[in-house]
C-alpha cells in the first residue's frame, strides 16, 4: 500500500516537471513564432498608409513613385517633376489638412459631404498636385491617377539608410545604419573588454592570494547585479561629459560611451566564466609544467591559457552576447542619431535603443510596430548566432 | 416600525450616493506631456473627493489612444489630435469618443546659457533642425558646430515640433534623439553648442530658453504662460482628453474639475497654459 502510494505520488510529481518544463518550451516557441511573425509583416506592408491615397492629375506622366522618391518629393528636396520622370514642372503639394486653403467650409458641407468630390475637381485643375488624402474620401468617380502602394522591398529594408518610421506620407524604413550601429557598439566593447576581462580573470584565477581572491570575486559579481538604468545614468552623467572633455568633441554622446558602458557590464560575466575556465585546468597538466622547471608565469601562458583556450572564447562569446541586446544604458548614452559610424567619437543609434525607444507608440499592428519587430528578429539571429558559436567552441575543451 | 426601519435603510441606501455623486473610479493612459499635469490633478481631486480613484499612467499619446481603442483605458491623455488612422480604427470597433482640450502647452527652444544667440526667426529654426545651417555662426553666434537634440520620433512632442516649426520637413538624421524631456535638458546644459526643444513645464535654469519669431523676424516673443495664453507666442499646441462617449457620465465630474477655475489653477501651478474661458 505505502510503496504504490510513494509510486504514484512519483508519477505525480514526474507529471509536473515534465508538464512545467512542456510549457516553458512551449511559451519559448510561442514567443519566437510571434516575432516572426509579425516581423515578416513588414515586406507585405506598404511605406504609404494603406488608408491613405497618393494621388495625381490623370495626364501626369508619372506613374509609381518609390518610397525614397515620396519622401525627397515631402520634404521638399525634390522641387521639380522631372527628377522623378514626368515634365520640368514644379510640384505642389496638397494634404488634407490645406483643403482649408482652397475651399470654405461651405463648399465642403457640414459633415464634409462634399470633400471627396472638392478634392477630385482640385486635383483636375491642378495639373502639377500631388495629394495625399484619406481614401475614405475618394470620389467614386475620381479623375485623378491614384499611385500604387508600393511593398517594402528587401533590399530598401536592409539596405536603406534613412530611419524615418513616423514621416509622412511615405515612412521610410531603412535598417543599415541600425545595424551597423549596433556591431559599431559592440566591435568598441569587445576591444575595451578583452584585454581588461582576460587579465582580471588571470590575476583572481592565478595570480591573487586566496585572501584577496575572496574579496575580488564578489566584488565583481556584485557589478552584475546593478540594474541596466543605473548603468545608463552613471553613463550619461559620467563618462558622456568625460569623453567630450578628453577628446575635446562638440558632443559627448558617443557610440564610444556606450562602448564603455557595455564594456563595464559585460566584464562581470567575462571574467566569472573565463576564471572558472582557468581554474579548472588539472592539477596534474600545472604541476608537470612546474615541474620541468617552467616559471608560474610560463606556466600561466604557455599551458594554461592554451588549456582554457575554448572557455576564456566562451566567456567572450556569453559576455557580449549578454550585452548586445542591452537596451537601456545605450539608449541614455550613445546620443541615438541614425547615422552610418565612421568613427567611435559618433553618436549612433542601435536596433535595441531604437525598439525600446519606439515600441510604445508604433500604433499596434501598423507598419511600423512590425519594423520594430523584424528588427527585434536581426536581435534574436545576432544573439543566436553567437550562443551557437559557444556550443561549438566548448566541445573542444572535453577533448 | 417597520416604516421607520424601512425608511432608515432607503436613507442609509440613498445616502452614500447621494454624498459621493462625485466619487469616480477610472485610468487614465497616455501623454508623457500631460503626465505631470493630470497627476497633480487627479491627486487633488481624490484629496477633495475621498473616496475616488483616478490611476494615472504615461507611455505616450500612441499608446493612450490605442489602450482606449482596446477598452485598457478610460481617459486617453495625448499631446497630439488624434490621427485619421486611429480615428478610422475607432469607427471600426464601433466606438464613438469625444475630445475636450484641458490645457495648452508651449514648446521652448533651449540653447547652452553659454550661448551668444538669444533669438531665431522659424526659417532659421528650420534650417537648423533640418541641417541645412550646421554653425552658430550663420545665424549670428559665435564659430561653433550646432548639435541638435530632439525627442524620439514616436513622442507627440516630435510631431508638434515637426508639423509646427520644420513645415513638415524630416529632421537632420545627424540629430540626436533622446528618450526623455529631462535627457534633453541634461544634455543641452552640458552641451556648448547643443540646441533643443521642451515643454515649458520641463524649463530650468541651467537651459538657455530662445525667443522666437514667426514673422521673419520682426517680432520676437519669449516663451511663458502669458504670452503663450495671448497666443503671441506662436510654439503652442493643446493638451487633449479622450474618451469614449459611452463612459461619459463616469469621467464628466473629473473633466468639470480639471476645467473648472480651480483645475485650471493648478495647470498654471504645473507649468502648462490654462485653457482660455
Amino acid at each position: 500500500m505505502k510503496r504504490r502510494m510513494r509510486k504514484i505520488l512519483e508519477k505525480i510529481t514526474e507529471g509536473i516537471l515534465f508538464s512545467s518544463s512542456t510549457v516553458t518550451s512551449l511559451a519559448v516557441l510561442l514567443i519566437i513564432l510571434f516575432l516572426f511573425r509579425e516581423g515578416l509583416g513588414i515586406f507585405t506592408s506598404t511605406s504609404v498608409d494603406r488608408n491613405n491615397v497618393l494621388a495625381v492629375h490623370s495626364l501626369n506622366p508619372v506613374n509609381e513613385l518609390t518610397t525614397q522618391q515620396i519622401g525627397g518629393i515631402f520634404n521638399r528636396d525634390i522641387l521639380y517633376w522631372d527628377e522623378v520622370g514626368g515634365t520640368h514642372d514644379s510640384i505642389i503639394l496638397f494634404t488634407i489638412n490645406e483643403i482649408g486653403n482652397y475651399y470654405n467650409e461651405e463648399e465642403l458641407g457640414t459633415d464634409f459631404e462634399f470633400l471627396p468630390q472638392k478634392i477630385d475637381e482640385l486635383i483636375s485643375h491642378q495639373p502639377n498636385m500631388i495629394a495625399y488624402f484619406p481614401n475614405l474620401y475618394l470620389a467614386g468617380n475620381f479623375h485623378g491617377k491614384v499611385l500604387p502602394h508600393n511593398k517594402i522591398g528587401i533590399s530598401e529594408f536592409f539596405a536603406g539608410k534613412s530611419w524615418y518610421p513616423t514621416s509622412e506620407p511615405a515612412a521610410q524604413f531603412g535598417i543599415l545604419t541600425l545595424i551597423l550601429g549596433t556591431l559599431w557598439v559592440t566591435l568598441g566593447a569587445i576591444l575595451i573588454a578583452l584585454p581588461i576581462g582576460l587579465v582580471t580573470a588571470i590575476y583572481i584565477g592565478e595570480v591573487a592570494h586566496p585572501r584577496m581572491r575572496s574579496f575580488f570575486k564578489p566584488l565583481i559579481e556584485l557589478l552584475a547585479g546593478i540594474p541596466s538604468v543605473v548603468y545608463g545614468f552613471f553613463g550619461l552623467v559620467i563618462i558622456v561629459p568625460m569623453i567630450q572633455k578628453t577628446f575635446n568633441l562638440a558632443v559627448g554622446e558617443t557610440a564610444l560611451a556606450g562602448s564603455i558602458v557595455l564594456a563595464i557590464m559585460a566584464l562581470p560575466v567575462i571574467i566569472t566564466i573565463a576564471e572558472d575556465a582557468i581554474r579548472t585546468t588539472p592539477v596534474s597538466l600545472r604541476e608537470a609544467s612546474l615541474a620541468l622547471g617552467a616559471s608560474h608565469w610560463q606556466t600561466i601562458i604557455r599551458v594554461i591559457l592554451p588549456y582554457s583556450r575554448s572557455g576564456i572564447i566562451a566567456a567572450f562569446i556569453l559576455g557580449i552576447g549578454r550585452a548586445i541586446g542591452e537596451t537601456m544604458a545605450v539608449l541614455m548614452v550613445t546620443g541615438n542619431a541614425a547615422m552610418i559610424p565612421t568613427t567611435f567619437l559618433e553618436p549612433v543609434r542601435t536596433i535595441p535603443a531604437t525598439i525600446a525607444a519606439e515600441l510604445g507608440e508604433a500604433p499596434y499592428g501598423g507598419t511600423h510596430f512590425k519594423a520594430l519587430f523584424a528588427l527585434g528578429i536581426i536581435l534574436f539571429i545576432i544573439t543566436f548566432a553567437f550562443n551557437t558559436m559557444v556550443e561549438f567552441i566548448r566541445p573542444r575543451k572535453s577533448k | 416600525m417597520k416604516k421607520t426601519i424601512f425608511l432608515l435603510t432607503i436613507i442609509s441606501l440613498a445616502l452614500p450616493t447621494l454624498l459621493n455623486a462625485q466619487k469616480v473610479v477610472f485610468k487614465i493612459k497616455g501623454s508623457d506631456t500631460c503626465l505631470p499635469l493630470s497627476q497633480m490633478e487627479a491627486e487633488t481631486y481624490m484629496k477633495k473627493f475621498p473616496g475616488s480613484s483616478i490611476t494615472v499612467t504615461g507611455g505616450g499619446s500612441g499608446v493612450g489612444i490605442s489602450s482606449l481603442l482596446s477598452g485598457t483605458t478610460d481617459i486617453a491623455q495625448s499631446s497630439r489630435k488624434i490621427k485619421m488612422d486611429e480615428k478610422l480604427k475607432m469607427q471600426d470597433a464601433g466606438k464613438a469618443f469625444k475630445e475636450t482640450i484641458f490645457a495648452y502647452d508651449a514648446l521652448a527652444v533651449i540653447v547652452h546659457p553659454s550661448n551668444k544667440v538669444s533669438q531665431l526667426t522659424r526659417e532659421q529654426l528650420e534650417s537648423i533642425f533640418t541641417g541645412s545651417i550646421t554653425n552658430w555662426k550663420e545665424v549670428g553666434g559665435e564659430d561653433l558646430k550646432i548639435i541638435v537634440y530632439s525627442r524620439e520620433t514616436s513622442s507627440g512632442t516630435y510631431e508638434f515640433f515637426k508639423e509646427h516649426v520644420l513645415n513638415k520637413k524630416n529632421f537632420a538624421p545627424s540629430a540626436l534623439l533622446m528618450p526623455a524631456t529631462g535627457a534633453i535638458v541634461q544634455s543641452v546644459s552640458q552641451t556648448r553648442g547643443a540646441i533643443g526643444y521642451v515643454g515649458l513645464a520641463y524649463l530650468e535654469s541651467t537651459v538657455k530658453a530662445l525667443n522666437v519669431s514667426y514673422d521673419k523676424g520682426v517680432t520676437y516673443v519669449a516663451p511663458s504662460v502669458g504670452t503663450a495664453q495671448n497666443k503671441t507666442y506662436p510654439v503652442s499646441r493643446p493638451l487633449y482628453y479622450y474618451f469614449l462617449t459611452a463612459s461619459e457620465k463616469q469621467v464628466k465630474p473629473y473633466l468639470d474639475y480639471v476645467l473648472s477655475a480651480e483645475g485650471q489653477q493648478i495647470v498654471m501651478d504645473v507649468g502648462f497654459v490654462p485653457v482660455p474661458k
